[in-house]
């Protein structure tokens, strides 16, 4: 059999263990037909549908048969809000604490996991450039961390899941002080604990 | 790894359990890693002339710079004398009967500084004399002592006398900076606050942190700093007593706890916490604990500061949409906004006499310190570096030390106030920033 990306991404989705949130919210992949083993490295589906399906901690160890389209189309769904996940750093204009739109569809995919996982806690840090005075750097690095999460909390996140805290400019991505080292210095780093 | 010399305060013991302060070495007094070297990058124009001549010595001296060597680094350094060169002089005196006027008049000198040493045991006293040359007067006759080991202190105390004998103001070269220097290998980061005289010698380490520190701000009394650290994983503002190493956190709420300043009378503390929500500025009663709310507002408020008669406040705000200056005459009065023209301006210092106020100015993309009139609100730009920060004047009001980048490297730059003479103080490794002028202790 072949493996399609769209179950390899599947796969990923176990190993993160993310799957078990799933059924609380009613996103269950197939109408519960599947049990999972989340907490473990390895989660196993084997059903009546004939696929097995071993998620590896390293996102190895897929073997697969097929699965229906609707099947599909759901692994597609959640292959895209795991990609979605993976982005963990956001951007800002200078001086700004506003969230870019091309942000939101990533935030709101870690707000539906949060949601999912009401035990799991994130720390938001917020940085700026080095441009400007330190001590307003670091309100304004609060501030935008700050803003990611009530842009969290209303898509889904509980507040007591989140804690903030701003680095100011103390601790710069990059080195340097070029348009492009301030660019991406000045952003918000969700980090999942 | 923690080591620190006295920890008496049991919140701060329960709290090192707590957090496991694993990184944060404490030390009353060590040696310092990351020395400041001086380069005097402009000198001052319409300075007046002084001649120090080197002074006579019986006995033996300690090793290492000259009493008279320092005192006139000193008088260059502020910016406002020309001082002469040894070689030049016709006569080198050591006292009153040894001064010929018309000589020194023939180099163009307007003041003479002669002097002796003596050492007695472990001791070194100086006397010095300094003349008007065009009066062919005595102005200043005096003694003064210090330990072998101190002679730097000597130095400096006569400087101060020469300084304000001629100018009429407190001398500032016996007062110490405190600052943060940073060093990088790789990942790792080690920020260190130091206390150092004004020309960089004598620097001493009081914290070390793989974790940030800055805004440190002295005491009144230049016994304490307080200081932001984030040596337990988010920025809480500590008060370090620099004599014993003895810290206390004086603020640790949720949020932010920032941006101190200490009020004129030492008794307390304004802060910025985010508390409810937003950074806000507090008066903290240092006694008490107890915090007084002075602004509410959605908006950034932040790096307040004491006006020079300790009556109204000086502070940032982005009320208008981006960073500007605002002052309110009492604690939680009606803030009156002071700056226009410049989409950024921050971190306001007053000097000590309620002349000028200083702050980071946004002019074409590059950040210089300006300074600003408060009478006339005449506005100037007096660096003429870029990346410019932390202005702090010095207690006479004569100087101000900031921080830049030289090279990609924080350095400090020291200025007369109106920005004509110059020196910088890197170090000799990796970067130094967020520097704090220390008060003139009596």
């Amino acid at each position: 059999m072949k493996v399609s990306a769209q179950n390899k991404a599947f796969a990923m989705l176990l190993s993160f263990g993310l799957v078990a949130g799933c059924s609380s919210t009613g996103e269950t992949i197939g109408e519960g037909d599947y049990g999972y083993e989340s907490g473990s490295d390895v989660a196993a589906i084997d059903e009546d549908g004939g696929s097995t399906v071993y998620g590896g901690a390293e996102g190895e160890g897929v073997s697969s048969t097929a699965l229906s389209d609707e099947e599909r189309e759901e692994a597609r769904a959640q292959a895209e809000q795991a990609a979605l996940r993976n982005i963990t750093t956001f951007y800002f204009d200078f001086d700004t604490s506003e969230i870019k739109q091309d942000a939101r569809d990533a935030l709101v995919a870690h707000a539906r996991y949060l949601s999912s996982n009401p035990r799991q806690q994130l720390r938001l840090e917020g940085h700026a450039d080095e441009r400007g005075s330190k001590e307003y750097n670091l309100a304004l690095g609060e501030r935008r961390a700050k803003a990611v999460e009530r842009f969290l909390v209303v898509n889904g996140a509980s507040r007591g899941q989140i804690e903030t805290v701003s680095y100011g400019e103390e601790k710069p991505a990059v080195r340097g002080s070029s348009e492009s080292a301030w660019a991406q210095n000045r952003r918000v780093e969700l980090i999942f604990k | 790894m923690l080591m620190t010399r006295k920890s008496s305060n049991a919140n701060l013991k329960r709290n090192m359990v707590l957090f496991g302060w694993l990184m944060v070495m404490l030390m009353a007094a060590s040696a310092a890693r990351a020395e400041l070297l001086i380069r005097i990058t402009e000198g001052a124009n319409a300075a007046i002339p002084v001649a120090v001549v080197p002074f006579a010595e019986s006995g033996v001296m300690p090793a290492g710079d000259k009493v008279s060597n320092i005192v006139q680094a000193d008088l260059t350094m502020s910016g406002e004398f020309q001082l002469l060169a040894p070689e030049k002089m016709l006569s080198l005196p050591s006292k009153r009967s040894e001064v010929y006027f018309r000589d020194w008049r023939l180099l163009g000198q307007r003041y003479v500084l002669v002097g002796e040493l003596t050492r007695s045991g472990q001791r070194v006293e100086a006397r010095y004399e300094l003349f008007d040359v065009n009066r062919e007067q005595r102005i200043l006759g005096e003694t003064a002592g210090a330990s072998a080991s101190n002679i730097r202190s000597l130095a400096h105390h006569i400087s101060d006398r020469v300084y304000e004998t001629i100018t009429g103001e407190p001398g500032v070269f016996s007062t110490k900076l405190a600052y943060i220097t940073l060093t990088t290998s790789g990942n790792e980061s080690v920020y260190r606050l130091q206390v150092s005289d004004i020309d960089g010698q004598r620097s001493k380490i009081r914290l070390e942190s793989r974790e940030p520190i800055l805004s440190p701000a002295w005491s009144p009394d230049g016994k304490k700093l307080a200081y932001v650290s984030f040596e337990t994983g988010k920025p809480v503002i500590f008060i370090h007593e620099l004599a014993t190493g003895k810290r206390t956190k004086a603020a640790d709420f949720p949020g932010l706890n920032s941006a101190p300043a200490w009020s004129p009378d030492g008794q307390s503390l304004l802060m910025t916490l985010s508390r409810d929500g937003n950074a806000e500025i507090y008066q903290m009663n240092l006694a008490s604990g107890k915090t007084t709310k002075l602004t509410n507002h959605w908006a950034i408020d932040t790096e307040a500061a004491w006006d020079h008669a300790g009556r109204g406040i000086f502070f940032t705000s982005d009320r208008s949409g981006g960073p500007q200056i605002y002052y309110m005459e009492r604690p939680g009065a009606e803030p009156r906004r002071l700056t226009f023209g410049s989409r950024y301006n921050a971190r306001a210092r007053p000097d000590s006499k309620g002349e000028y106020v200083y702050y980071i100015h946004q002019r074409q993309n590059t950040f210089h310190i300006a300074r600003r009139n408060l009478k006339t609100d005449e506005e100037s730009i007096i660096t003429r570096t870029g990346s410019d920060e932390s202005p702090s004047v010095s207690p006479n009001g004569r100087m101000l030390i900031y921080s830049t980048q030289q090279d990609g490297k924080g350095v400090l730059t020291v200025v007369s106030a109106d920005g004509g003479a110059a020196y910088s103080l890197p170090a000799s490794e990796g970067e130094v920033r967020e520097p704090a002028w220390g008060p003139i202790s009596r």
